[in-house]
């Protein structure tokens, strides 16, 4: 019977050896991705024991400091947010009764701690074992709080948001959403934003970050990216000339500028068709390249995939051509119509961090930077770690942007968008009056950078339930961004 | 160095580490516990001391290192439920002085010739079909997370099952060992009683709900059955059996079925409907169904390679208030894996082969059959049980509620613990005494 018991002495010894296994895999394996699910309450209490790194703006204004809390002999960090609603967006908030948003979720290893290099993963060990409080790093943002204020204050009661970035860093100087709502009310009055109403939409959704979240259609601020196209493949030049009879045909069917209420231009070039923002010469280009080429050209610029901004991925969103709330895959292209596509409409939906995205890559000569909110981490022990700029790509040729340069030099100029003129600076932009169907109010776009000669700022402004244009209603806001920013001197990089 | 000699050497050792784990979770806990709680680590090295001499009068030539093993899980047991309720390890050390009572009292009655008990094998048998259905008789029986393993008699609570699995492995080793030679022929009159078993096992699980304890008694079954007839094929057709019942089972009884589902996909994005005190609200499961299998596996990640250090970990809010349900019973495993880490949790499976390795030991060392096959199938099921509890907070099979053996806290566990320590020094002894 011995040769049995050995058999079933094996048999009970894989068992326990199988748990070995399994415990190995739950420990060591999956226990990062654990530590990161929104219900983790054992990791967020665990954390509260953690002398949480603070978030700083550009300024050096504290976002999110500690508050201390002692029970039962144990010393407990809070959160606490000094500047509210106004930050919101960009730094979020860590409570215990609800699971983390923003930075707060996305820089938590740099804020507990858990960034370290080895020598300070077990100087840190030490810590831990000694029942030492552990310090968690310095986040310092690239936000220009400055700004920030303003773009909220201009944005005012509308349902909106606005981003600028800096266009050779990608560091983003201003993220801004409205309605916004007050972190330091998650925990313990939770009602207050629920009960938050906005005139301009319904729902209000305070807690959607419009600008990295919201999609809308992009409207003529789209017409960058299909002038980038038309110019980069070398099909068209800026003087390309065009005849605009009020409409374009497709598919049988006139198409009517919309801007212009039908206003006829006859012949024009394509520098003139993208100033006044004519949709039939658009609508022509956009048929002439067909679906492919112009969404291989909106994927250059960061479309179909989600921008891989330094925030929770489940707060970003890609843009792309959507039917209903499905991103369409690139073989799906030629769902939407090449000729509407080419001015914003038809399935295409934007955020407005990739419209942003789209300006600040003309701005940097056809060179898209990662979008980056955080500049630099300032560890327990002072060490300091820069966060560098990371180019993604080279989206357009120098020469493409050059010449896209000078064509939204002039919608600043003389074309749709005189109200974001700012004197003594050269500024261009291009609007976009997304229109969402009969009867119902636009979605007002603009987009810009400047100065167009050296740009220090690329931003996007968006905004709901319009009833005027971009150039009337987004370019004054921007133009007020753009003046915040450069006012301020050149960051000195300390 | 005789037997005793090295197991009071090794007893004093594990003394050492209990006090080392309590004055631990002293220190870290200072603010909430008292001095005076240190005196249970005391309080429970007498107990093994008193169980040592029993074993030193009883069986002097017995295995030396089963007791020491129990005893140092006894104790990594203890400091964790000390550190999780100081009141409970009071409590719980109570249970300890029952249990080395029951293990003297079995010694002692038993030390001439266990094998007597063979003559009784059908007492064991409906001992052990009783112990098992008490919890599914109305009125004493409870019902604790869906299924019901326990029964309350005035303020005793406590699992008859935990017992049943030790009266029902001795009426399966003698009942087995008497139909060996019958039951190699094949012959399929003889499969009668066999299948009546697996009636018996089916009935368990419809009657109390638990896929856990039917799985336990079902292996137990069926290793004995292997050992006693050399028949792989009775293995693999009695595993088809229990696969066609479970699913049956599945099939009929929600509960078992959630359990299932729950092991499969824990984490759901979308809503569903979940049944709350106040009503069916929408929430996801894991706010739901697999809330504890869930929150137990945080636990078990957030201890990492090396874990928090006892007394260190998480398992309750700032202001009080659990994030784990019944942890120091089901899912005291997963409170060590956050404490210990795997460093801790990898030493811990360690001890426990350790334990499994020296009973299957003295089932090859002893000399009779009926022996062999004792110690064989109470080795097995303390194995499997292992297995079955730490599998299912490990999500290898779907999660039932059964104890940890010697580790968790609770009365019944602990005595049958120690009855199950008694029979394997009682078969050791013998099979060492005959020269």
């Amino acid at each position: 019977m011995n040769a049995r018991v050995r058999l079933v002495a094996l048999a009970s010894l894989a068992m326990l050896a199988a748990l070995i296994v399994a415990s190995t895999y739950w420990q060591a394996w999956a226990a990062p991705d654990l530590a990161n699910k929104s219900d983790n309450a054992i990791r967020q209490v665990s954390e509260f024991t953690i002398d949480r790194g603070r978030i700083f703006a550009a300024n050096g204004t504290v976002l999110a400091r500690n508050h201390i809390v002692r029970t039962n002999g144990r010393t407990y960090y809070y959160r606490r947010y000094p500047l509210g609603a106004l930050t919101a967006a960009a730094v979020g908030y860590a409570t215990q009764s609800r699971s983390r948003v923003g930075l707060e979720l996305s820089a938590n290893d740099y804020l507990t701690g858990a960034d370290q290099s080895l020598a300070g993963a077990i100087r840190q060990i030490g810590d831990r074992l000694l029942g030492s409080t552990i310090h968690g790093s310095d986040v310092h943002l690239s936000l220009d709080l400055n700004a920030q204020r303003v773009a909220m204050n201009a944005l005012g009661a509308n349902c909106g948001a606005a981003v600028a970035l800096d266009p050779s860093t990608g560091k983003v100087l201003v993220l801004a959403s409205k309605p916004s709502y007050n972190p330091n009310d998650v925990e313990g009055h939770y009602d207050r934003i629920s009960g938050i109403k906005s005139p301009s939409c319904k729902p209000a959704s305070p807690l959607i970050d419009r600008a990295t979240q919201g999609l809308y259609p992009p409207g003529s601020a789209f017409k960058v990216v299909t002038a980038a196209a038309a110019l980069d493949t070398g099909r068209f030049t800026p003087s390309s000339s065009f005849y605009d009879p009020g409409y374009c045909i497709e598919y049988e069917k006139p198409v009517y500028n919309f801007e212009h209420g039908g206003e006829k231009f006859y012949n024009l070039s394509l520098a003139t068709a993208f100033e006044n923002s004519v949709n039939s010469v658009f609508c022509n280009i956009g048929m002439k390249l067909r679906m492919h080429t112009l969404m291989n050209y909106a994927r250059r610029f960061g479309f179909d995939s989600k921008p891989p901004i330094d925030l929770p991925s489940d707060a970003v969103r890609a843009s792309g051509l959507y039917k209903g709330k499905r991103l369409l895959s690139p073989s799906e292209d030629g769902q939407g119509d090449p000729g509407r596509t080419a001015f914003g409409q038809s399935y295409l939906l934007a955020t407005p961090l990739q419209m942003a995205m789209v300006a600040a890559t003309v701005a940097n000569n056809g060179k898209e930077m990662q979008p980056q909110l955080v500049d630099f981490v300032r560890r327990s022990n002072g060490e300091v770690a820069r966060i560098k700029p990371q180019p993604l790509g080279q989206a357009i040729k120098p020469e493409t942007a050059m010449e896209l340069t000078q064509m939204m030099e002039s919608v600043v100029a003389s074309g749709t968008g005189t109200a974001a003129r700012i004197s003594g600076v050269r500024v261009a932009g291009k609007t976009g009056t997304a229109e969402n169907g009969t009867g119902q109010p636009n979605t007002t776009w603009f987009i810009a950078f400047a100065p167009a000669d050296a740009p220090r700022v690329a931003v996007a402004v968006v905004l709901q339930n319009q009833t005027g244009t971009g150039g009337t209603t987004a370019a004054p806001i921007a133009r007020q961004i753009m003046q915040a920013i450069l006012s301020t001197t050149p960051n000195s990089n300390f | 160095m005789s037997a005793r000699t090295r197991e009071l050497t090794i007893l004093i050792l594990v003394g050492l580490i209990t006090v080392t784990g309590f004055a631990s979770v002293y220190i870290a806990r200072q603010n909430e516990l008292s001095p005076g709680s240190l005196s249970y680590a005391g309080i429970f090295f007498v107990l093994y001391l008193a169980a040592h001499l029993v074993a030193r009068f009883t069986v002097p030539d017995a295995d030396p290192y089963l007791l020491p093993i129990a005893a140092l899980l006894t104790a990594l047991g203890l400091t964790e439920i000390y550190r999780l309720n100081p009141t409970d390890a009071l409590r719980q050390g109570l249970w300890v002085v029952i249990g080395v009572a029951a293990f003297a009292t079995t010694l002692i009655t038993l030390r001439h010739d266990y094998r007597r008990l063979e003559s009784y094998k059908y007492l064991f048998g409906l001992s052990a079909l009783v112990l098992l259905f008490l919890p599914a008789l109305p009125k004493i029986g409870q019902t604790v997370n869906g299924a019901r393993l326990w029964v309350r008699f005035g303020p005793l609570q406590f699992q008859p099952g935990e017992l049943g699995k030790v009266a029902m492995i001795v009426f399966l080793a003698a009942y087995l060992h008497s139909k060996q030679e019958v039951l190699a022929q094949g012959r399929p009159k003889d499969f009668g009683p066999l299948l009546a078993i697996w009636g018996c096992a089916m009935l368990v699980l419809v009657a109390t709900h638990d896929l856990g304890s039917a799985l336990l008694f079902f292996g137990i079954f069926l290793a004995i059955l292997y050992l006693a007839t050399n028949r792989l094929l009775y293995v693999s057709v009695g595993t088809g059996l229990f696969l066609i019942g479970a699913a049956g089972v599945y099939e009929t009884t929600a509960h078992v079925r959630s359990r299932v589902i729950i092991w499969l996909h824990p984490w759901t994005i979308q809503k569903l409907p979940c049944h709350t005190p106040h009503g069916v609200e929408l929430m996801t499961r894991q706010q739901c169904g697999s809330y504890q299998l869930v929150k137990s596996l945080y636990s078990v990640a957030q201890g990492g390679f090396f874990g928090t250090g006892l007394g260190k970990g998480t398992f309750t809010l700032p202001g009080g208030g659990n994030l784990i349900p019944d942890l120091n019973t089901d899912f005291i495993f997963s409170a060590l894996a956050q404490e210990l880490g795997l460093v801790g949790i990898a030493a811990l499976l360690l001890v426990l082969m350790l334990f499994v390795v020296r009973g299957f030991h003295i089932a090859l060392l002893a000399t009779d059959g009926f022996s062999k096959l004792v110690c064989a199938g109470l080795t097995f099921g303390f194995a499997l049980q292992t297995f079955i509890i730490i599998g299912g907070i490990l999500r290898l099979i779907p999660l039932t509620g059964i104890t940890l053996p010697f580790i968790s806290y609770g009365g019944s566990s602990v005595v049958a613990n120690f009855i199950l320590l008694a029979g394997l020094l009682l078969v050791s002894q013998r099979a060492n005494e005959t020269p």
